[in-house]
């Protein structure tokens, strides 16, 4: 039994921290579950949030799965950076090489899959069916599904700990033949494997939902032209999707195989090739990073051009460069393994193709700085965001075309400049952009700001931690530290440098010690920050002319679109409230088909792990018999009646329109 | 509001958005099975003394499957146009036939993996064979997933008749039959033929 739960294998201090990790995560689950019982909400919950099929809710709980990530892969953050700043000559840090690698293989893991994609998920899945002024996504039913497949993910990843206590030593994308089973016998590859196999099957079905939602469900009138770019950045980041995760998905499955059942797809014998693993896995890996960033690119066209009081400059060109990088991103998957040695003329067409990116990138941040230009900018929380992401997105884009060139990544490739590149990408370009919707959209979300005076000062100190945190690292791997170092030679003189790099994570945590305690004092005091209009920012988007909470059906009358900036545009008519004509709507029932099916795919994943049939067998009956129940229900509508509709919209209080 | 399908019956919004969804996840399963190829090619002379195509492949038995699943889908056409006449027997029979013809060609290809394994040569043998067995496998795998569809829509029509979800299904369920073999001539075209030569 012990051998399950991985304690006894475990030497020293990493037992303590494994012990630790095992008891935070049970004991979580288990304190979440009393309270819950405590306060008799078990079943409000099931009822109103779990099963719920509003996209309003489900991007809700896609944000509070992805937060409680964020902290998870923070802790880990905290780990890897003192072991760097500690582990010098005679002193091996806190952690063995072989937790270490776990740790790193974690947190990659973690961010990118959970903190990363539930952010945006949650983002897109909040504010695009208003934006297009839709009643709900095309398909309700399935979006549930997608959430709790990336529930179930997040799960897994998190059971790793309980069960096995270990978790893949093998990076965060695991190549071969490092992670085949000759070199990885444990289960933590497994686990790896499929906590990113189940969300990333949530994630695909996520993209087909709002391909679809996109193209069929905007307002009368709202040509794709007249699309907001916050729209169409998620129209581009879902193509992604829909054309890069069914790779992910072979990839995963062929090394499963490989562990498994003793295929050779990228075993070093009997014909396998693990370079194609590599190729495949970046086919899917770069286009994922431009799913990242693409809808952040969108959400700051949407603030900019809020806060400035301005229209978006040049619309058109954010559009074709949102297609162009779409586009590309599918030609540039070599840049990531330049050194395979495939020769100098592919290196230079994948290199060339590298820095063309950089050319409709550099096209939206001159839009963005032209919006400004002459606007009559209001520093809110979410300008001060992007005032951050603008600086330091340059200076990693800046770094990333010097990457893209390939004598100079044959120096730098493998060391901490890489590291540095990709996290000023992620956290300063991403990250912040997601922070700065958040902030953005919460009163539209939950009906109150969030404190403006906290939220501006967590900004300022994410942003010096930023720069104080990973300035070091591309100085470092100029130095040649190369990446995943648990340990190095004190003659080498990079402790002080690490150690800078240490206090700036202090200075991050304390960054995200104050957004905790803006989430407390924002609700504490949401009477004095109520959001009565429906409109706090003076906004452009359709998303605005509703109230903040949208109820239920959003719009109780779908508004036609004649503008880009349709409601700033109906504001300046200075229209009379016009009496209107309610009928009833229909809308979707909330079903617990999501959860279960979920539930059977985590059993099904957990089982192969564990290389148990039964239950392996039991999960598939599950699915099936699942799906069979659900497609045999013809109840799946209810209906708001007339008079239901008008008395919740004669509620709505100091309304604009 | 009504659209017009290719079919010029009026279909309603909400249907049409179903097939425009279905159509999406259509081209993500491409995708998946676009990989599978490359992966297929990559490592199609990686044979590690194993044998390769030429020696185990039997071209008349795989024409007999491709006749088979050609034919299914033939008939899975004949059962749409019926369902979309109401004529209730005649969906029944055609579906029926797809089933059967389905179920023969699934039959066919266990019973192919089955005899390459005993003849030693296994998924485990060489890459060639590895990346054989997924993408044929995979293939298969939709085939079988299929046939669990067409049996749940054949309960469904029998239960509650030929209304709007059940002739929406009957589409689905029609691209997705023609899909797989749109995928088949491609098996047969780069694993068989090539293999072959």
């Amino acid at each position: 039994m012990l051998s399950i739960f991985g304690a006894a294998e475990v030497p020293g201090t990493d037992r303590m921290v494994l012990l630790f990790g095992q008891l935070m995560v049970v004991g979580a689950g288990l304190l979440i579950g009393l309270a819950l019982i405590y306060f008799k909400k078990v079943g409000w919950l099931w009822k109103n949030w779990l099963t719920s099929v509003d996209h309003k809710k489900i991007g809700i709980m896609y944000l509070v799965v992805a937060g409680v990530m964020l902290l998870r892969g923070l802790a880990d953050t905290v780990l890897l950076r003192f072991q760097q700043a500690t582990s010098s000559g005679a002193s091996h840090g806190i952690v063995s090489s072989d937790h270490f690698q776990q740790i790193f293989t974690a947190h990659g893991t973690m961010m990118i899959f959970f903190v990363a994609m539930g952010l945006v998920f949650g983002i897109i899945n909040l504010i695009v069916p208003l934006q297009i002024g839709s009643r709900d996504v095309a398909f309700p039913l399935l979006n549930n599904l997608s959430f709790w497949m990336y529930v179930a993910g997040a799960i897994l990843i998190n059971l790793s700990l309980v069960f096995g206590g270990e978790f893949a030593a093998t990076g965060w994308l695991a190549y071969p033949p490092l992670s085949e089973l000759q070199f990885s016998p444990g289960v933590g590859v497994d686990y790896w494997i499929w906590c990113i196999q189940i969300a990333g099957i949530g994630t695909l079905l996520s993209g087909i939902n709002f391909i679809t939602t996109i193209l069929t469900k905007r307002a009368p009138g709202m040509t794709m032209m007249k699309m907001p770019v916050f729209v169409w950045s998620v129209l581009a980041a879902m193509s992604l999707v829909a054309a890069a995760f069914p790779i992910l998905t072979v990839t995963l499955v062929l090394l499963t195989l490989d562990r498994t059942i003793g295929t050779h797809f990228f075993t070093t014998t009997g014909g396998g090739n693990a370079m194609m693993y590599v190729n495949l896995i970046w086919a899917w890996g770069h286009p994922e990073v431009y799913i990242l960033i693409l809808p952040a690119f969108g959400i700051y066209s949407e603030i900019v051009a809020t806060f400035s009081r301005k229209r978006l400059f040049g619309y058109a060109s954010m559009v074709y460069a949102i297609i162009a990088i779409t586009a590309l991103s599918f030609v540039v998957w070599l840049h990531h393994f330049f050194t395979m040695g495939a020769g100098a003329n592919v290196n230079a067409f994948f290199g060339i193709m590298t820095m063309i990116i950089a050319i409709p990138t550099g096209v939206k941040v001159f839009n963005w700085l032209f919006t400004m230009y002459r606007g009559r900018i209001n520093f809110a929380s979410p300008m001060i965001w992007f005032i951050g992401f603008v600086i330091t997105f340059s200076i990693g884009g800046a770094a990333g075309v010097m990457l893209g060139v390939p004598p100079i990544d044959f120096q730098l490739h493998n060391t901490l400049f890489l590291v540095a590149h990709f996290h000023t990408m992620i956290v300063g370009g991403a990250l912040f952009g997601y922070f700065a919707g958040i902030a953005y959209w919460f009163p539209k979300v939950f009906g109150f700001k969030l404190d403006e005076k906290l939220g501006k000062l967590a900004a300022y100190l994410w942003i010096a931690g930023f720069i104080c945190a990973f300035t070091p690292l591309y100085i470092l791997g100029l130095m040649g530290a190369t990446r995943r170092l648990d340990h190095y030679d004190a003659s080498l003189g990079w402790q002080g440098l690490f150690i800078v790099a240490g206090v700036g994570v202090l200075i991050i945590l304390a960054g995200v010690g104050v957004q905790l305690l803006m989430f407390y004092k924002s609700i504490r005091n949401r009477k004095q920050n109520m959001d009565t209009t429906g409109d706090p920012w003076n906004g452009r988007t359709l998303e605005w002319s509703t109230s903040s909470p949208a109820p239920v059906y959003n719009f109780a009358v779908i508004p036609t679109v004649s503008d880009r900036d349709e409601f700033y545009r109906v504001k300046q008519l200075k229209l009379k409230l016009p009496k209107r004509k309610f009928s009833a709507i229909e809308m979707p029932n909330n079903s617990p088909f999501g959860i279960f099916m979920a539930g059977w795919a985590l059993m099904f994943a957990f089982s192969v792990i564990w290389h148990f049939p039964p239950t392996i067998i039991l999960a598939v009956l599950g699915i099936v018999i699942t799906f069979l129940v659900r497609s045999f229900n013809d109840n799946t509508t209810y209906l708001i009646s007339a008079a239901e509709v008008e008395a919740i919209e004669n509620k709505r209080v100091g309304a604009l329109l | 509001m009504t659209k017009v399908s290719p079919m010029h019956k009026e279909i309603d919004e909400e249907t049409a958005t179903s097939l425009l969804g279905f159509w999406v996840y259509m081209m993500t399963d491409c995708i998946l099975f676009a990989s599978l190829f490359a992966v297929f090619i990559v490592l199609k002379n990686n044979t590690a003394g194993g044998r390769n195509g030429a020696e185990l492949f039997s071209l008349p038995f795989v024409l007999m499957q491709t006749l088979i699943l050609l034919t299914s889908s033939f008939t899975s056409g004949l059962a749409m146009l019926a369902a979309q006449r109401s004529r209730i027997k005649d969906t029944f029979i055609w579906l029926g036939a797809t089933g059967v013809l389905g179920a023969s060609f699934l039959a066919l290809e266990i019973n192919e993996f089955a005899k390459l394994d005993h003849s030693g040569s296994s998924w485990r043998t060489s890459g060639f064979l590895s990346s054989y067995f997924t993408l044929v496998g995979t293939h298969g795998l939709h085939i079988t997933v299929g046939l669990l569809w067409l049996g749940g829509i054949l309960v469904y029509i029998y239960k509650k008749g030929l209304n709007e979800t059940s002739v929406k299904r009957l589409t689905m369920f029609s691209i997705f039959w023609h899909f797989l073999d749109v995928v088949w001539i491609f098996i047969f075209s780069v694993v068989y033929l090539l293999g072959v030569i």
